[in-house]
């Protein structure tokens, strides 16, 4: 009798990719659900714009690239590079920043360099960046969150400004969004207002609640939820969220002990803005992350400083784009040099 | 079930769904014997052996059909009585798939062995070297899958423990769990041997924790035992616990030094299958001419263990089990994690076949084209070496062999924890494979070419070596006629000279006599 061969092993653990990146969507959901019911409908807007962009790119360069569109976007990884853009873009961006941000990010960070795999960047962290020095008015447009003057706008309102560009009959922007607490806390900061001053002031104060920021500090919690599911079922690795988080804390907290009426606390630092959404969803692709043990608590850590360098020093009101894609290129030589040793080396 | 004392972990492994109950139903069972027997000259790691027979020959039971090739090789020898057929190429169980020669032997059903003389109890008076050509010429080798003759193994460096390997982490194989059930007394006996030629102090039998009845069988014959020499060691049950390195480290917790034995760190590592054997080979005289293989799988219908004699076709065991179910889908020899499969069952059972795995087909048939490594990391977790598989893959996609040194490609003991967990189905281990054969080609041609160089450089030296050689007798030989001529020109010279002067003389005499003529004349005038 005759047989096939195949190589060993004849058994598989039944974890494909599409798995991986599919619980990393549903991971997503609660922060997500959460930044649409403090943000409004805005951040529907960009996930429905993301999406959509997303896929169609993807499809149109994997025809062009002469591949199997069908199968190629089952996988869920466009699918998560929308998300991710989505979540992380201001809640008033206008149509056409999502849409330069998402293409920018399949087509050439993603495809322009080999596709699935072969990316040495995080495909939505390069979107946003490319949007973020290009149109830095506009990346800031995010609405009052809920509970916060008269919250975010309605529907009509919003439809009307993202995909028209139109505002209420004599209405500035500045009436319908609102800063970030972190950027709020910068820009007062520059105007030599420290932060006990800003978070004291009647204008503002509604906007910091008891951890970090209205809103925020929910939307964090929720997606550190999500993220320590995922590193449970094994999705994510436990170890960068853990230096990058351990890092950012360290070093936000040093400088609040030695100055705190001019930086903020950790607490603070580790609530707003996107830093679990980085720590457990954008740092922790596996494609343009390091991949060794030791390898990947440089790159967290790393990441956590430059967040916290380029928050408090730089001229950006959040850090993690930067700090991520940064991180991407130092990779290679991570890798290189954090090399675990070998079963039986001596040097051990 | 007591652990007696701390273990420790090695890095890495994999928990997997054992399936030994399949096969460990019933008590092991002995194969009728078959018309011809195939026995094929490379069934060990090593040399291949040197045949001793020809066709035509009639051979006894237990003769050695052909002897080690060099000191890594080991003997053969006839399952059965009978008369060799042929010596040719056939199919063999190899992961290339390649045939390569085999002794074909016809079985006269009569069973007649040669003659023994067994030393039984009384090899403690033997020598250790005397008790290691025993086994050597028995054919012994490593019975647990690698077949690494035994006898080279078991060096007198100071080795203080021996540790019995009946680990059996693949999953599906039980011939050394029943092994252990059914004769272990007898595989105690064996490493009292091995213990003797060793002279090692202390015998540790390490078993995993889902064996509870071997483990007992080997506790209840231990306890017959005085000496205080033996100790079971349950380990908990992770692939591949059953790894020499990897078992060497859980027992000792120390790691096996890169590139060096484990004799350096005073252990030595058998199968208790082997110790069986060479047990067998003491007591009775009897060399390796069978052994304990499972045959199992959801694909064959009657998955149990049998005593087989070396050489039988595998279609013949499978037919003594059952046969095949009408799902069955690959013939694997080996475990499913590190076995390979076999391109059909006319192929003889060698000393390795520790199993033959028949798999049903899956139900669910997976996409056969991989996806793009996205650099999970999951390989990195389970990998028991601490290799970075990932980087490994990339490197041997891109033929980078510097880089595939430098990540320690060698270092890969092909255990497939990495391609099991990988969730973009890369069939990693065939990457390895096929770099590590690329680069091994390639070191091949570079000392093939290197000594082609040589012979080239060394002839052209000769070449010139002959030329000067020519040259200086031409020279010296000229050299010699220069001198000759020129003491010829000298003599020349002088006898010139003496010519002259002897014809000067003469002219003068003839001179002086003509005056003297004309003198007379003038006077007679």
């Amino acid at each position: 009798m005759l047989f096939k061969r195949t190589p060993s092993p004849h058994i598989k653990q039944y974890i494909t990719v599409q798995d991986m990146m599919f619980k990393v969507l549903y991971a997503l959901i609660p922060g997500a659900l959460a930044s649409i019911y403090f943000f409004g409908w805005g951040v529907l807007f960009n996930l429905c714009i993301a999406i959509s962009v997303c896929l169609l790119t993807e499809v149109s360069i994997l025809k062009i690239r002469q591949r199997d569109a069908i199968s190629a976007i089952q996988d869920g990884s466009a699918l998560i590079t929308a998300c991710l853009l989505a979540l992380a873009l201001p809640s008033l961006a206008p149509w056409w920043i999502t849409t330069i941000a998402s293409i920018f990010a399949i087509a050439v960070a993603k495809h322009l360099y080999g596709g699935l795999g072969f990316n040495p960047f995080n495909p939505a962290m390069v979107g946003y960046i490319v949007v973020m020095i290009s149109f830095p008015l506009e990346m800031t447009l995010w609405t009052a969150p809920m509970g916060v003057n008269d919250g975010w706008p309605d529907f009509s309102t919003t439809f009307n400004w993202v995909f028209l560009g139109l505002l209420p009959y004599g209405e500035s922007i500045d009436s319908i969004s609102m800063a970030t607490p972190i950027d709020l806390i910068k820009t007062q900061l520059n105007q030599l207002h420290d932060i006990t001053e800003t978070r004291n002031n009647i204008k503002y104060s509604a906007l910091f609640s008891t951890i970090s920021g209205t809103g925020w500090q929910w939307i964090n919690i929720l997606y550190l939820a999500g993220g320590i599911w995922l590193v449970k079922k094994g999705v994510a690795d436990w170890r960068i969220p853990t230096a990058f988080l351990i890092t950012l804390v360290l070093i936000s907290n040093l400088f609040s002990v030695i100055d705190y009426s001019n930086n903020s606390s950790a607490l603070f630092h580790t609530f707003s803005g996107g830093t679990m959404l980085c720590a457990f969803f954008i740092a922790t692709d596996p494609v343009s992350a390091s991949t060794t043990p030791r390898g990947r608590w440089i790159y967290g850590a790393c990441i956590g400083a430059l967040v916290y360098i380029i928050r408090n020093w730089g001229g950006y009101p959040d850090g993690i784009a930067f700090a991520v894609v940064l991180m991407n290129i130092a990779v290679p030589l991570i890798d290189y040099y954090t090399q675990p040793k070998v079963y039986g080396d001596l040097d051990r | 079930m007591k652990q007696t004392e701390e273990i420790s972990k090695f890095d890495g492994g994999l928990t997997l769904v054992a399936y030994k109950h399949l096969s460990t139903g019933s008590t092991i069972s002995t194969m009728e014997q078959s018309k011809t027997y195939i026995i094929p000259l490379q069934q060990h790691i090593g040399v291949i052996s040197q045949p001793l027979v020809k066709p035509g020959d009639r051979v006894l039971k237990g003769q050695m059909l052909a002897k080690p090739g060099n000191m890594i090789s080991a003997a053969i020898h006839s399952p059965i009585s009978g008369v060799v057929t042929d010596i040719k190429e056939h199919d063999v169980p190899h992961i290339s798939g390649l045939p390569d020669q085999c002794i074909f032997i016809d079985n006269d059903f009569k069973d007649e062995w040669i003659e023994r003389k067994p030393l039984a109890d009384n090899y403690n008076q033997s020598t250790s070297s005397s008790l290691r050509k025993i086994i050597r010429d028995a054919g012994i080798v490593g019975l647990g899958g690698a077949a690494f003759p035994s006898s080279v193994k078991q060096t007198e460096m100071n080795i203080k423990t021996l540790i019995l390997n009946g680990v059996e982490c693949e999953p599906y194989i039980t011939c050394d769990d029943v092994l252990m059930r059914e004769r272990a007394e007898e595989i105690l006996s064996g490493a009292d041997i091995i213990g003797h030629i060793i002279k090692a102090r202390q015998c540790i039998i390490a078993i995993e924790d889902n064996k509870p009845e071997a483990i007992k069988a080997i506790q209840t014959a231990i306890e017959k035992d005085s000496t205080g020499f033996f100790k079971v060691q349950v380990i908990p049950t992770i692939y591949p616990s059953g790894g020499e390195k990897q078992l060497i480290k859980i027992i000792t917790g120390k790691e096996v030094p890169k590139s060096r034995y484990p004799a350096e760190l005073g252990v030595l590592c058998h199968n208790v299958a082997t110790a069986y054997a060479i047990y067998r080979a003491i007591y009775f005289a009897e060399p390796l001419i069978s052994r304990i293989t499972t045959v199992t799988g959801h694909g064959v219908a009657q998955p149990q263990n049998i005593e087989v004699l070396i050489g039988t076709p595998m279609s013949s065991c499978i037919k003594h089990c059952g046969g095949y179910t009408d799902d069955s889908d690959e013939l694997i020899m080996g475990g499913p994690m590190m076995g390979f499969s076999l391109n059909s069952d006319n192929i003889p059972i060698i000393k390795a076949t520790n199993c033959l795995l028949v798999t049903a087909k899956a139900k669910n048939t997976q996409k056969q084209k991989h996806l793009p490594c996205i650099r999970c990391g999951k390989c990195v977790e389970v990998c028991p070496v601490r290799l970075l598989p990932q980087q490994l893959y990339w490197y041997a996609s891109s033929k980078n062999i510097e880089r595939l040194i430098e990540h320690h490609l060698f270092d890969c003991i092909e255990c497939g924890c990495c391609a099991y967990v990988c969730p973009s189905d890369i069939p990693l281990v065939q990457y390895y494979r096929f770099a590590k054969t690329t680069i091994w080609q390639q070191e091949r041609e570079r000392k093939a070419s290197d000594i082609a160089r040589q012979r080239h450089e060394f002839h052209q030296h000769r070449l010139e070596e002959q030329k000067r050689e020519r040259e200086e007798r031409l020279r010296k030989k000229r050299e010699m006629l220069k001198n000759k001529s020129n003491e010829k020109t000298s003599d020349d010279k002088t006898s010139k000279q003496a010519a002259i002067a002897e014809a000067v003389a003469r002219a003068q005499a003839k001179k002086a006599e003509h005056n003297k003529k004309k003198e007379t004349e003038n006077k007679t005038d």
